[in-house]
């Protein structure tokens, strides 16, 4: 018991000081990834609602692709696809290599599948805004980026709150797949240390525990923003 | 005055709306290339595949890929399979009266919905290797030493609390008039959950199980990263030996289709199973 308290302190002896050093990243990946995604995805849900049938269409393969796509090839897609793609373009101009940066391609990755995701669910909370408010700003003289920003919007983020709360949960798992392709995350740097210390049950079972206790304290943080959120509705 | 003087001078007729869809907008426009875009990048996985330069390519990996697409079918089959007769007693075990035997499942569903299946598979594959002498002993050591094994049982596990919450959620959504009237009738606890509750339940688990069924599909690639040869597996072996990067666009074209067939026939499936509640 004190070999494995030992074993997983901060300081020389331990691991403790490099599972941190993974779970910043981790939690860095996780920050990053989610405006892009968050923004990407509304888009996607504009596209999809749009009166114009080729948008749709292009949105709708969009998430058809990478809602079937597992994540992990998405990844391996994204990192090798883009060093191969960047190393393409750029030998048209000079002949130096640039490398892909792991973080880069686990953000695009992410972000990527986080917005076909996040495009369906505010795709249904756009469904759940009742027409009237839109022609109620119409009628108050609002400008289409008006009613967007001041009308629905606000609404918009309470229905889809719930559904965006999940969306959350999932990407913080899914951060560690990019473990895979060499980055220093959590699960990654948890490897290492079983690598050295041959103490795979302790180390994954941190692990394992790091990230429910992530998982824990988000989903308390997101229950109490989505009772902020609804609190115009509670009595 | 006539009606249609009045309605002439005082409602002069309006232009006609525009018709949507003719001329160019700028979304139909941006719409146009984003779908010309796909289209191209459809075409040129397909190209790639049947007029490979380079031609024994797919004569060399591909039979290989397609075993391992169906170990990937199999192995998310048989984790399903597993994982739900497992949800089965989870369910039951949350929905029973007594608090001690609900906290072991609810803590068992908390853990592994709230943490990483790719760190669960690592949890039970190298650390199972920590008790090596205990399987030994046990008679156990020939399921953990095999990858195959031991991904089969994170996925069960994992799929199990998934499909256990789905279950749940199903059961609480069965009013309780329809219990109390089932008690009204005289039918055992048994009958009642039998003949009364589950069939209804099963209607609004479907569409979640069948969700949670395209989950494990996707999930299944993870295998890979414990040296089990599935459709995954077998492309990164393709990918590390030939570093010709399309393989992954191959793999993700055979996961789309299973993952999009599943999703269609799911639909069907559903549309049959409910066509009684349509009117």
């Amino acid at each position: 018991m004190n070999e494995a308290l030992t074993l997983l302190s901060f300081g020389p002896n331990g691991w403790g000081d490099e599972l941190a050093e993974g779970l910043w990243l981790t939690i860095r990946l996780a920050l990053t990834t989610l405006p892009i995604g968050l923004i990407l995805g509304f888009l996607i849900a504009l596209a999809k609602q749009s009166d114009e049938p080729w948008l749709r269409r292009a949105a709708n393969i969009y998430t058809t692709v990478f809602r079937g796509v597992p994540e992990l090839v998405t990844l391996f897609v994204i990192y090798y696809g883009g060093q191969t793609l960047l190393q393409t373009v750029l030998g048209y101009f000079t002949n130096t290599y640039i490398e892909v940066s792991g973080f880069a391609a686990g953000v695009v990755a992410l972000s990527v599948v986080f917005s076909a995701f996040s495009s369906e669910v505010f795709l249904s909370a756009f469904r759940g805004i009742p027409l009237g408010q839109y022609e109620g700003a119409q009628a108050l003289g609002l400008s289409r980026f008006q009613t967007m920003g001041k009308i629905i919007a606000p609404q918009l983020v309470r229905l889809a709150l719930p559904g965006l709360s999940n969306l959350w949960l999932i990407l913080l798992k899914d951060t560690a797949l990019v473990s895979v392709i060499a980055l220093d995350d959590l699960l990654r740097k948890t490897s290492v240390a079983v690598g050295n210390t041959k103490e795979p049950f302790l180390f994954y079972m941190a692990a394992c525990l790091i990230y429910f206790v992530l998982s824990l304290s988000s989903s308390a943080l997101l229950t109490q923003l989505d009772k902020r959120a609804n609190r115009g509705l509670t009595r | 005055m006539s009606k249609a003087y009045v309605a002439q001078r005082i409602l002069p007729a309006k232009a006609p709306p525009p018709t949507a869809g003719l001329g160019w907008s700028a979304a139909k426009i941006i719409g146009i290339i984003l779908v010309a875009f796909w289209a191209l990048a459809g075409l040129a996985i397909f190209a790639n595949f049947a007029f490979n330069t380079e031609g024994d390519f797919l004569a060399r990996y591909g039979p290989r890929m397609l075993q391992g697409l169906w170990k990937t079918i199999w192995i998310t089959l048989i984790s399903i399979g597993l994982g739900m007769l497992l949800a089965a007693l989870l369910t039951a075990m949350r929905l029973s009266p007594s608090r001690i035997i609900q906290a072991p499942a609810a803590a068992f569903m908390t853990f592994f919905r709230g943490t990483p299946l790719i760190a669960q598979i690592f949890l039970i594959y190298y650390g199972s290797g920590e008790f090596t002498d205990f399987f030994k002993t046990a008679g156990l050591w020939w399921f953990f030493s095999d990858a195959i094994y031991c991904a089969i049982l994170a996925f069960s596990l994992n799929t199990a609390a998934y499909q256990a919450q789905i279950y749940i959620g199903a059961i609480r959504t069965v009013s309780q008039g329809q219990r109390e009237a089932g008690q009204a009738l005289g039918l055992s606890r048994m009958a009642i959950t039998r003949k009364i509750v589950l069939p209804q339940a099963a209607i609004t688990a479907l569409r979640p199980l069948g969700n949670e069924i395209v989950l494990m599909v996707k999930g299944s690639a993870i295998a890979s990263v414990i040296t089990v040869l599935d459709l995954m597996g077998e492309t990164r072996l393709a990918y590390s030996r030939s570093f010709d990067f399309q393989v992954y666009l191959w793999a993700a074209v055979l996961y789309l289709v299973i993952v999009e067939t599943l999703r269609r026939v799911w639909d069907v499936l559903e549309e049959r199973l409910t066509r009684h509640l349509k009117r």
